[in-house]
């Protein structure tokens, strides 16, 4: 047997190790260039994860528990948990920050999620045109957030704006200042956000009622049950993988929305969000490497539960199956 | 069974996928090795040096270009200049003087020179200041000097900043340059009768609000009070810091109630259509007058007195050039700092970009319209100058702490001063 031959075996050789004379391990008839294929197969993604995830975040968690000005390293100083009071106590946006981001959570989950299911179920129905308005509600996800900020701000302008030329209020001491005002800029940012977050989840959902088997729904409707009905009784548990996707891309959208307020004013003035505090607090001349890691580590732990969640859910089915 | 050859087929592949993963690690080696400027310097005597720049806008960028080009002429040097993004290149610097940065470099004076300065990333230049020293005033070489008492810094031109206003309007409303507080609060009150907006002002980027906060605190605590306190020498939780929100408490029914959706560029567009009465700013502001009309129409006050020293101290940041640590050992380089100093140097800049004011003594103001030589004259007669508080201060104290105070403070007039000095003592004690 030349080695190519013999290489090519060795899959069938793994299957089939019932048979007692193959039982002494798999590496043994594994060719050396398996072996050499296998290890870069496995070992440069590793190396990757290692060297962009792992190490950087394990950087971060030490560095939040140290002062530094991000200059010499002989500059650093131990600060133990300081950073953290610092973050939790003394720091003002801080507490924003969380809510701010626990409204985006609420926000996308109660209208932005539901227009999504609600657009992919309308397309899902026949309608005429279907193409063209899948493309128009899907069009915003293609652009970068930072690019519907600047979109939405012309949206928004207080003096040049759309949306105060179309309440009349344009130029007039009533206009409303939809991004400068602290009590509404938040909503105009979310409703911005959920413009592209819409299209996002109604794509998922459209895929996800592709693959419900259309028995269900003639069983439903054989056993009497009407269009609501059939929907959230039958379609949307069978839906549930897309579901659970969906809830976790919903939480980390909601963690990760930095930048439409970076874009509308560095997250600053109503628009706090514990990413834009991160970026504030890592970058540039107001470098405050502590406080900044200490609050990239409590975005960490945060970020943490939906992924577990996630990761536990995908594997318990998993193991069920 | 697959066909041997099909296998062979698929890990030539995914050899192949390998190399392309090992050649995404190399590349930020690869973008690392691009940041380093191919540099001629750094050698005793070389004749020639690179130059970072951040004048990325097309006016100072051809203006610094102009100031090599006359330094090139006279010293027969060669310079190679690396223009950078204004703000990457502030945001940055960190970074850029760690690395490997150009020889000279664009800076500001202040607490943003002395910092760098005294954690020995950049060049002392006392045999420059040697040569140049006479051609300064005291206020000038005290904001080139560094903590430990050297000089590090060579002013090329600086700003003032004040209350600008059209004078078309004044005159039909009658209105009076206003000397002290008192004229001043009278004066918005009429305005508002006239159904102007008082006072311009612009605080979406959050950094102007710094200078009337600067201003107000100068003029209640004096020059000494303000720069103890960007230095934290001075707690932030004391009466004379509640003072100075007091008294802009009395103003902020006069500002422009919606500065904080605006840029610094809304509001001067605001003060050419005559909406807003006066705006306090840099004289950067008339960057923006388009309309040489409405530019000819443009006047200047100091901010007025409220309770010590008068108008003695003036806000007029300083932009100039340093050497990096490198960069010290370039004679050519240090040459060229020393060019700056003069007022050849600086004419040669100011000839493009003539929206600022010289700083050297023997430059020749001639080309100056009165408008210049009437801020020039201002600064000229300040006992004190001060630069702006990110420049004063820790620019982590006021991108942190002080900005976003501040724009709270506009909105609601509220202002929790023992917060801020809890968040001081942990942004300086950070340094």
């Amino acid at each position: 047997m030349t080695e190519e031959q013999l290489a090519a075996s060795a899959p069938a050789a793994v299957r089939g190790r019932e048979t007692p004379a193959r039982r002494h391990g798999h590496l043994r008839q594994l060719t050396k260039r398996d072996v050499l294929t296998l290890s870069l197969m496995a070992g440069i993604p590793t190396l990757i994860q290692l060297c962009l995830v792992w190490l950087p975040t394990l950087f971060s968690i030490g560095l939040s528990f140290v002062r530094w000005n991000g200059l010499a390293f002989g500059d650093m100083r131990p600060a133990g948990l300081d950073n953290y009071r610092f973050v939790f106590t003394d720091y003002t946006p801080f507490w924003p920050a969380v809510t701010h981001n626990i409204l985006w959570l609420l926000f996308l989950g109660v209208i932005g999620t539901p227009l999504g299911l609600l657009l992919a179920v309308l397309l899902d129905s026949r309608i005429r045109f279907t193409r063209i308005y899948q493309s128009i509600f899907f069009t915003p996800v293609m652009l970068s957030l930072a690019l519907i900020g600047i979109i939405w701000q012309l949206f928004y302008s207080r003096d040049n704006g759309l949306l105060n030329f179309l309440l009349g209020t344009s130029g007039t001491p009533h206009a409303v200042d939809w991004l400068g005002d602290s009590s509404v800029n938040i909503w105009a940012a979310m409703i911005a956000a959920t413009w592209r977050h819409a299209g996002y989840v109604m794509i998922l959902y459209l895929a996800g009622l592709k693959g419900v088997d259309p028995t269900l729904r003639e069983a439903a409707a054989i056993d009497g049950a009407n269009g609501p009905q059939t929907f959230f009784r039958v379609v949307f548990p069978a839906m549930k993988p897309t579901n659970i996707i969906i809830v976790v891309i919903t939480i980390i959208e909601s963690l990760r929305a930095f930048d439409i307020v970076y874009v509308i004013n560095k997250g600053t003035n109503g628009l706090e969000l514990l990413s834009a505090l991160v970026i504030q607090n890592l970058v540039g001349e107001g470098q405050v490497i502590g406080v900044g890691s200490a609050l990239a580590v409590v975005l960490l732990v945060i970020s943490l539960v939906p992924i577990v969640f996630y990761l536990t859910r995908t594997f318990r089915s998993q193991e069920d199956e | 069974m697959q066909h041997p050859s099909a296998a062979f087929n698929r890990r030539a592949l995914l050899k192949g996928a390998g190399i392309g993963a090992l050649g995404l690690l190399a590349a930020p080696a690869l973008a690392a090795c691009t940041g380093a400027p191919a540099s001629g310097g750094g050698k005793s005597g070389s004749k020639s040096f690179s130059f970072g720049s951040n004048a990325s806008d097309d006016v100072p960028k051809r203006a610094y270009a102009a100031f090599v080009a006359a330094f090139e002429k006279k010293s027969g040097d060669s310079v190679k200049i690396n223009t950078t993004d204004h703000n990457s290149f502030q945001e940055k610097i960190a970074n850029y003087l760690q690395g490997s940065p150009d020889d000279a470099f664009t800076w500001f004076a202040g607490y943003r020179m002395q910092y760098y300065s005294k954690k020995g990333l950049t060049a002392s230049i006392d045999d420059v200041w040697d040569k140049i020293g006479d051609n300064y005033s005291d206020g000038l070489a005290k904001a080139s000097t560094g903590e430990d008492g050297k000089k590090y810094f060579v002013p090329n031109y600086n700003y003032p900043w004040g209350f600008f206003y059209r004078k078309s309007v004044w005159q039909s409303k009658g209105y009076q340059v206003p000397k002290t507080m008192d004229d001043f609060e009278a004066l918005c009150k009429q305005m508002k009768g006239d159904g102007l907006i008082p006072i311009g002002f612009a605080d979406k980027d959050a950094w102007p609000a710094c200078g009337t906060f600067d201003y107000i605190n100068m003029r209640t605590n004096g020059y000494q009070f303000h720069m103890d306190l960007c230095a934290h020498k001075e707690s932030w939780n004391q009466k004379k810091v509640q003072d100075v929100f007091d008294t802009w408490k009395i103003l902020l029914p006069y500002q422009d109630p919606a500065a904080l959706g605006m840029t610094w560029q809304d509001a001067a567009q605001k003060l050419a259509k005559s909406q807003t009465g006066m705006y306090l700013l840099g004289s950067f502001v008339t960057q923006q007058f388009t309309d040489p009309a409405v530019l000819a129409d443009i006047d200047f006050f100091p901010f007025p007195e409220i309770a010590v020293e008068g108008q003695d101290a003036i806000e007029a940041p300083i932009d100039g050039l340093m050497l990096s640590k490198k960069g010290g050992d370039s004679q050519a380089a240090r040459d060229m700092l020393a060019f700056m100093g003069t007022g050849a140097g600086q004419l040669a800049y100011w000839k493009v970009d003539s929206s600022n004011l010289m700083t050297a003594k023997d430059a020749d103001t001639s080309g100056y319209s009165a408008f210049s030589k009437k801020l020039a004259d201002v600064i000229a007669q300040a006992k004190s100058v001060s630069q702006f508080f990110d420049r004063d201060a820790l620019p982590a104290m006021a991108s942190n702490v002080l900005e976003p105070a501040m724009q709270s403070f506009i909105k609601d007039g509220s202002i929790d001063l023992a917060s801020i000095e809890s968040q001081a003592k942990t942004q300086y004690a950070d340094q």
